[in-house]
This record gives structure tokens, sequence and C-alpha cells, in this order.
């Protein structure tokens, strides 16, 4: 390795580079077929309900907990980006604080995928 | 393990003039709007998947529902504007790394921006122009205790 100061080392922030790009791109051709879909309600209710009942099925519901999954990490990957370009502090830890992001991570997803798997696969 | 490159002086040092506002204001949007749009997406989140039956209960007299209160309709429509300028903005930097060449560069800018504005144009008329009774629908379907309070049913 060479000595002189680089900010890329391939190492925690780097990959973080890539969860935060690959989640933001998924998540705006999400968006964007999310409006068309949204927009059907304009169309009729039974357009609506027709396209909507599909996002219940197993292999939706599974899709709709990778697009949570994809937020939660763009969002507070998010905040420690702003975070480290703005505190000196964070700028000093921003390797912990990748693994702080983790923690948030699998607390939130502790606490949505149970719930979301149970409307998806609990036939309710 | 890949090695990175060392880091070098610029030849051209970024100041004011050689990144541009423009950059610089994206910049500060995206950390602005990044802040705004945690609020706005976590509760649209909470409220559709984890409350009452989560994304079973979705369908049209939901949405009904949801939009007769200006709140939601206000929520969504801040939360489609801010989301689509900070997508658009972000997909913009990306190309600016990876297009090198101008025209695959300008096609692929011109085509993130046509599909921006008509993707806010038509959620906001979406939004906006939401009838939650229409006529002739089967009530099923309606939210019919909406419906019968306003009087079209
Ligand atoms: C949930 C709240 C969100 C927060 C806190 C957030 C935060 C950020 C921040 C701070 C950046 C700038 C990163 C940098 O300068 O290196 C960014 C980039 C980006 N965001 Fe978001 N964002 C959020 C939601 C979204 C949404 C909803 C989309 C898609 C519609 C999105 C797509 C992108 C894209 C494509 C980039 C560019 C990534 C790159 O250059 O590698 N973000 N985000
Ligand atoms: C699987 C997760 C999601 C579900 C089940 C869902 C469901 C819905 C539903 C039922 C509506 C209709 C109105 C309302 O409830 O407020 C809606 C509208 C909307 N959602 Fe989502 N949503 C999800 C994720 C997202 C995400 C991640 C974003 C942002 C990036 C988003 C942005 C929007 C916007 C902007 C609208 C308004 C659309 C319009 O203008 O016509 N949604 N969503």
């Amino acid at each position: 390795m060479s000595p002189a100061p680089t900010l890329y080392r391939g190492r925690e922030g780097m990959w973080m580079w890539l969860v935060h790009r690959t989640t933001g791109v998924a998540i705006f051709f999400f968006l964007l077929i999310h409006v068309l879909d949204t927009s059907l309600v304009r169309v009729s209710p039974e357009a609506y309900n027709e396209v909507i009942g599909a996002y219940k099925t197993p292999i939706y519901g599974l899709i709709e907990a990778g697009l949570v999954a994809a937020i939660v990490l763009h969002a507070f990957n998010g905040l420690r980006i702003i975070a480290v370009d703005r505190w000196t502090w964070a700028l000093r830890h921003q390797r912990m604080l990748v693994w702080v992001v983790w923690g948030i991570f699998v607390v939130m997803m502790a606490a949505f995928l149970p719930r979301h798997l149970g409307h998806v696969f609990g036939g309710a | 393990m890949m090695t990175a490159p060392e880091l070098t002086e610029p030849k051209k040092p970024m100041n004011r003039r050689t990144v541009g506002n423009a950059e610089k204001w994206g910049w500060i949007f995206q950390r602005a709007s990044g802040v705004i749009l945690i609020v706005l997406i976590f509760t649209h989140l909470f409220i559709n998947l984890m409350t009452g039956d989560g994304v079973n209960q979705i369908d049209f007299a939901f949405v009904a529902g949801k939009w007769a209160a200006p709140l939601w309709k206000w929520w969504d429509f801040t939360m489609l504007v801010l989301a689509m300028v900070h997508g658009t903005n972000g997909m913009r930097m990306i190309v600016n790394d990876y297009a090198r060449r101008p025209f695959v560069r300008q096609t692929l800018q011109w085509a993130l921006n046509i599909s921006m504005v008509v993707i806010i144009v038509l959620g906001t008329l979406v939004i906006f122009t939401f009838d939650p009774c229409p006529t002739g629908t089967d009530t099923e379907l309606l939210n019919v205790e909406l419906c019968r309070e306003l009087g079209r049913l």
C-alpha cells in the first residue's frame, strides 16, 4: 500500500459508497413505477385494485422488503455522509459510523420484517 | 486487493468558478432534501405497511380515505417533488461519472429531466384531481363512509 494519503482504500467507506449508489438508483426506478401505478386511481377503482392486488402476493412482498431495506440503508448512510462532511468528529470516526448505520439497519429490519412478512404470508 | 491511486495536488484548485454554482447548490440540495425525505418516506412506509393490515389494506378505498385529508395530499405532493428532484439530481451525478462522451451524457441528462417533469406533473395531477367516489362504481370498491359523508352516495 502506498503511504500517500488517499481517501478510498477499498474498505468500509468505499463499500458504503457502492451501497449508497446502488440503493439510490434502485429507489429512483422504483419511484417512477410507483407514481405510474398510483396514477391508476384516476383510471378506475377496478384498475387500481387489480394492479395493487399483485403487491400483496409473496413475490412482491419480498420485493417490498428489499425496497424498505434499500431505503433504510440509503437514508441512514445519507445521514452518515452528511455528518462526515460536516463535523470533524464524525470524519475521525467515520469507520465506526459505518457500523452504526448497519446497527440501525438491523434494528429497523427486525422491527419491520416480522410484521410485514406476517401480512404477506399470514394471508389475513 | 486493488490499490487506490495516490491523491495528488489538483492542477487547477476547485473554487466557486471552476465548480460552478449549480454544482454547489446541487450538493446542498441533496443534503437538505435527504433530511426532509427521511421524515416523509419513513412516515409513508410506516402508515402504509405497519399500521392496520399493512400492505393488505391498500386499495382504492384506502387511498380515498387518506387523500380525504389535505395533510396527506400535501404530504404526498412534497414527497413526490423532493424525491424526484433528489433522485434525478443523484442520477445526474452518476451519469456525469460514467458517461464520458458528450452526446451520450447529454442524451441521458435529457431523458432524466424529461422523466422528472413528466412524473412530477402526472403525480401532482393525480393527487389534486382525485375523485374518491366516481359515479357508476360498484359500492364494494368505494370508501362508503366517506362517500356518504360527501353526499355522493
Ligand atoms: C430517505 C431519505 C434520503 C436521504 C437521507 C438521502 C441522502 C442522500 C445524500 C446525502 C446523497 C449525496 C451523497 C453524496 O454526495 O455523496 C444522496 C445521493 C443520492 N440519492 Fe439519496 N437520500 C434519500 C432518499 C433518496 C431517494 C428517495 C432516492 C430516489 C428517488 C435517492 C436517490 C439518490 C441517488 C441516485 C443519489 C446519488 C448517489 C451517488 O452519487 O452515488 N435518495 N442521497
Ligand atoms: C412498499 C412500499 C410502499 C407502499 C406499499 C406504498 C404505497 C403507496 C400508496 C398506497 C400510495 C397512495 C397514497 C398514499 O397512501 O399516500 C402511495 C403514494 C405515493 N408514494 Fe408510496 N408506497 C411505498 C413506498 C414508497 C417510497 C419508497 C416512496 C418514495 C421514494 C414513495 C412515494 C410515494 C409518492 C410520491 C406517492 C404519491 C404518488 C402520486 O403523486 O400519485 N412510496 N404509495
